[in-house]
């Protein structure tokens, strides 16, 4: 494969997303045709942008998985971990330079399976990042396994018959371990999944932000949703607001995605109360 | 016996289908995933009788194996490079409390940086573990070797890993004989575990606190068994032969009967240098091959012998061990010959590391320098990093 050179193509991409992007080191990017993680790369890039948060201030990390090759292409401080562990090493990097502004991007299988411990104590903690979960229902990057949010029923390569298991609701989890910030939205919402994106990275602690996205090549074709559009549709179809949803009952919302924010309060950030701890000790010696 | 086309994850989940494992647990790396992928359909199409477990992460698929294994259960599982990294802690609950888990393995590098290609660092980082080892060079190889295997495990009570390199072997597409089902079920006989968890008559605790008192004995006791493993080996694999037709050492000599110099290295890489060595013997250079096979227990006395026949001898090494001293293979081979009565000027190569492709040119170049080595009678150079950028 050859990069091809950005500046030898013609493109519709603002100038101003390429400013943040790898264009000639890393490029073409790895994901397929269709894919919704483009949709929520760029609503980041226009997040961080419109908040002017410094490139020099900005520090994406990453586990393993389709969504986890983001941070190769950000022109940015950007790190690829283990998988599942992006969570762990980016606590690592909040306590060492709390002036960072930390943001974690993985998929289902990465940060509710395998990560699933480090989700549940770093939201506990509420150390200052926001945490992009990009639920796209399976582990695309291996070839559509079931995943912990494959919904009942639909299929997955280690589900031909239909997922039998009841998938993990991210935001609940998020939200019974005491995340500062807790909110849902789809690709399909390109507006407020900006909007959204740009509130967690305003809030302090742990800030997480799942987007149900559409894998089209696996997911889609695995459940007989082959192309974007109709894929990008089906999420639509099955998404209701969360005022919508308070005047449903729980037969009529069985199969539905709530979009909107769950939780939005005022929290300690765990780095600032380290810091004060090392502060108080350091001052009894 | 047939005669059918299969990639090398092909080949290794056909052979876990006619094995018929009572559980297979495991979470999907590249590029092992196939394996279990595959072998998850046989599942679905009610070919096998297996309990399909997909867990969340390496760590409870080998914990799962496990508790199946104490079950009393047939058991294996599939991984690569990371996923064997996270299996690291259980390798050794598994190889302590004797259960004889199988696992089909990709050999893939260790993060990081990430790559998904091919060295042996994966297993080699898991030398330790108490698990047998045995790296194949071609797809047949990988899928006679899990059959192997699991019979020798299950007799010795010691685990197994089976590798193939990734990619090379596990996604290439080569001709394959394969046994029937029943011909492998008649092999490998039913599995009487020693002791299991669910022998309700006989209850038993598995893995308790063992402290200053007793720790030294159970772990002198496991190596001891593993000490057999070899032994055990030799005889399943004629077994194996008398059924197939192919015969397994632990240790192969490739042309090595009137060599001075020999390549002596494992996987894929071996079956290249075989064709570099029918050239060489065609120019009339007489150079030989010794490949490694089973790394787990140590041919020890195999090695001795077979390398002991020539006047040099260079180790070609697919991880390094990071002791500032080349590869595993090459200071372990280096251990090996130290008391045998004669032994060969030996030097390393470390190549191919994260999947940097190795090609006929490469290995002719070390048989050159090997021979040069001969004309010299001395080494000028112990340890090469083949074909890196900026080293030579």
């Amino acid at each position: 494969m050859t990069p091809a050179k950005a500046s030898s193509r013609k493109t519709s991409f603002s100038p101003m997303i390429h400013s943040y992007l790898r264009m000639d080191e890393r490029f073409p990017h790895v994901w397929c045709p269709g894919c919704g993680i483009g949709i929520v790369f760029g609503a980041l890039i226009h997040a961080v942008h419109e908040l002017k948060i410094p490139k020099k201030k900005l520090l994406l990390a990453s586990g393993i998985g389709c969504t986890s090759r983001m941070p190769g292409y950000l022109d940015a401080d950007t790190f690829h971990v283990l998988h599942g562990r992006a969570l762990a090493a980016a606590t690592g990097v909040k306590l060492a330079r709390p002036d960072m502004e930390v943001v974690v991007v993985g998929g289902d299988g990465d940060m509710l399976a395998i990560g699933g411990n480090h989700f549940i104590h770093t939201a506990r903690r509420n150390i200052g990042m926001t945490c992009i979960v990009l639920n796209n229902y399976n582990y695309a990057m291996t070839g559509g396994q079931q995943s912990p949010t494959t919904p009942r029923d639909m299929f997955a390569t280690t589900a031909p018959y239909g997922a039998i298991d009841d998938p993990v609701d991210a935001c609940l989890l998020a939200s019974g371990a005491g995340a500062a910030f807790v909110a849902r939205t789809t690709t399909y919402n390109f507006v407020q999944l900006k909007r959204l994106i740009k509130t967690a990275l305003s809030r302090k602690g742990f800030r997480l932000l799942e987007v149900v996205a559409q894998c089209p090549t696996i997911f889609g074709r695995l459940n007989r949703i082959p192309t974007p559009k109709d894929l990008v549709t089906w999420i639509k179809a099955h998404t209701v607001t969360l005022e919508a949803a308070k005047k449903m009952d729980a037969k009529e919302l069985e199969d539905k995605v709530v979009t909107g924010v769950f939780v939005d309060r005022e929290v300690e950030e765990y780095s600032e109360r380290y810091a004060r701890l090392v502060k108080k000790v350091r001052n009894a010696h | 016996m047939k005669t059918i086309a299969k990639t090398g994850n092909e080949a290794m989940a056909y052979a876990m289908k006619q094995i018929n494992p009572d559980v297979v647990a495991a979470y999907p790396i590249t590029p092992a995933t196939e394996i279990v992928q595959i072998f998850s359909n046989y599942v679905a199409d009610g070919e096998v009788d297996t309990e399909f477990v997909a867990v969340e992460s390496e760590h409870s698929a080998l914990s799962a194996c496990v508790g199946a294994s104490l079950a009393g259960g047939r058991v294996m599982t599939s991984t690569a490079s990371q996923g064997l990294a996270l299996m690291h802690e259980i390798l050794y609950i598994a190889a302590g409390n004797r259960l004889p888990i199988v696992i089909a393995l990709v050999n893939r590098s260790l993060s990081a940086p990430i790559n998904i290609h091919c060295d042996h660092s994966d297993t080699m980082g898991s030398r330790e573990a108490g698990w047998m080892q045995l790296y194949c060079a071609n797809s047949q190889e990988a899928y006679d070797s899990l059959i192997i295997a699991l019979k020798v495990a299950e007799q010795t009570a010691v685990p197994a890993i089976v590798s193939t390199d990734a990619f090379i072997i596990s996604h290439a597409m080569e001709r394959l004989e394969v046994l029937e089902d029943e011909e492998v079920q008649r092999f490998i006989g039913e599995y009487k575990p020693r002791f299991s968890a669910l022998d309700l008559e006989n209850p038993k605790t598995f893995g308790p606190l063992d402290l200053q008192d007793y720790f030294f004995e159970h772990k002198r006791a496991q190596i001891d068994d593993f000490s057999k493993v070899l032994g055990t080996y030799n005889k399943v694999a004629q077994e194996y032969a008398e059924l197939s037709g192919r015969y397994y050492p632990a240790l192969e000599e490739y042309k090595t009967d009137d060599a001075d110099v020999a390549i002596f290295t494992a996987g894929s890489t071996a079956d290249t240098a075989k064709e570099v060595v029918d050239g060489l013997r065609e120019q009339g250079r007489k150079m030989g091959l010794v490949r490694m096979r089973m790394w787990r227990p140590l041919p020890v006395e195999e090695i001795k012998a077979a390398l002991g026949k020539f006047k040099a001898v260079a180790v070609m090494d697919r991880s390094d061990t990071m002791a500032d001293f080349g590869g595993p293979v090459f200071l372990e081979t280096r251990g090996i010959l130290y008391d045998a009565k004669k032994k060969p000027l030996l030097t390393d190569y470390v190549y191919g590391l994260g999947g940097r492709n190795i090609d006929i040119s490469d290995i002719l170049r070390v048989y050159d320098e090997i021979e040069q080595v001969v004309k010299q009678g001395k080494i000028d150079k112990l340890i090469t990093y083949l074909g890196v950028r900026g080293e030579e």
